[in-house]
């Protein structure tokens, strides 16, 4: 299981406008780097982030190879209630990881 | 220095598979040992048609979107990124999409964010890779079906993406 770490503040007032990060451990090979032999390595990234709020989508990025690795992202969501919000992270290789993040909306 | 020894490894064993291939009468020019890894590099036609892709052939006016990158990086491995799009995030007025493209790497796409109204902040950070030094492309997709760019010039001084495994 790939390491996340994200950042979503644990309690908001209702109606704030609150940033959300979140990274996810991943080497993000390229998949235009050749071996000392020659041979391509073959590509193996993370193409899809998805982030919702209590089930909803709220915001969902494609990643290109041209990603760093160890995919960082950072963006912004208004506090509407409180509850669960659920980053997943899909890729090549059958790659799948999931983080939640609880927040408090007073 | 770790990386100076593959070095001289990959370029005796070059030599080595040159003669070699010289030695059997295929004369196979040493390019050929190892494929110019440098070749693959999206160019402005490409980064036309990923625009178009993008927009679906819709009029892009510069303005409203501010793309933030350092201008001169030392590697090219993790560069910083900051999309920020003046807009206002209504219901009825918001930022659909931001994409961002690049002009010199193997590939022009580099990130498509979909956003919407629950958003409240049109803005998109992460750190990504550059080849070479080149101009990068920021475009904003808002609901009302227009396209906003802004575009950052940038120095590497070591390219990422096509660099080899030591």
């Amino acid at each position: 299981m790939a390491r996340a770490l994200i950042n979503v503040p644990a309690k908001a007032k209702r109606g704030e406008v609150i940033a959300i990060k979140a990274l996810v451990s991943h080497v993000m090979e390229s998949g235009f780097r050749h071996t000392n032999l020659g041979v391509v390595i073959p590509r193996d990234i993370i193409d899809t982030f998805v982030c919702s709020y209590n089930g909803e989508e709220i915001f969902r990025a494609s990643f290109a190879p041209a990603i760093a690795a160890n995919p960082f992202i950072a963006f912004h969501t208004v506090a509407t209630e409180s509850g669960k919000i659920e980053f997943k992270w899909t890729g090549d290789n059958g790659f799948a990881a999931t983080e939640t993040a609880t927040i408090t909306v007073e | 220095m770790s990386k100076t020894r593959p070095t001289t490894q990959t370029t005796r064993r070059r030599m080595l598979a040159g003669a070699g291939a010289l030695l059997s009468g295929a004369g196979l020019p040493i390019a050929l040992v190892r494929p110019a890894t440098a070749q693959v590099q999206a160019n402005p036609a490409m980064l036309a048609l990923a625009i178009r892709k993008v927009t679906g052939g819709a009029k892009v006016t510069p303005g409203k979107v501010k793309l933030e990158i350092p201008p001169l990086s030392e590697n090219g491995n993790a560069v910083p990124l900051t999309v920020t799009v003046d807009a206002p995030m209504t219901k009825e007025r918001y930022v659909k999409a931001i994409h961002v493209l690049s002009e010199k790497n193997p590939q022009p796409n580099v990130i498509s964010a979909q956003l919407g109204p629950r958003a409240g902040k049109a803005t998109v950070q992460t750190r990504f890779r550059l080849a070479d030094s080149q101009t990068i492309t920021a475009i904003a997709e808002l609901s009302d079906g227009t396209f906003w760019s802004d575009t950052a010039d940038v120095i590497i001084t070591l390219g990422a993406c096509l660099e080899d495994t030591p």
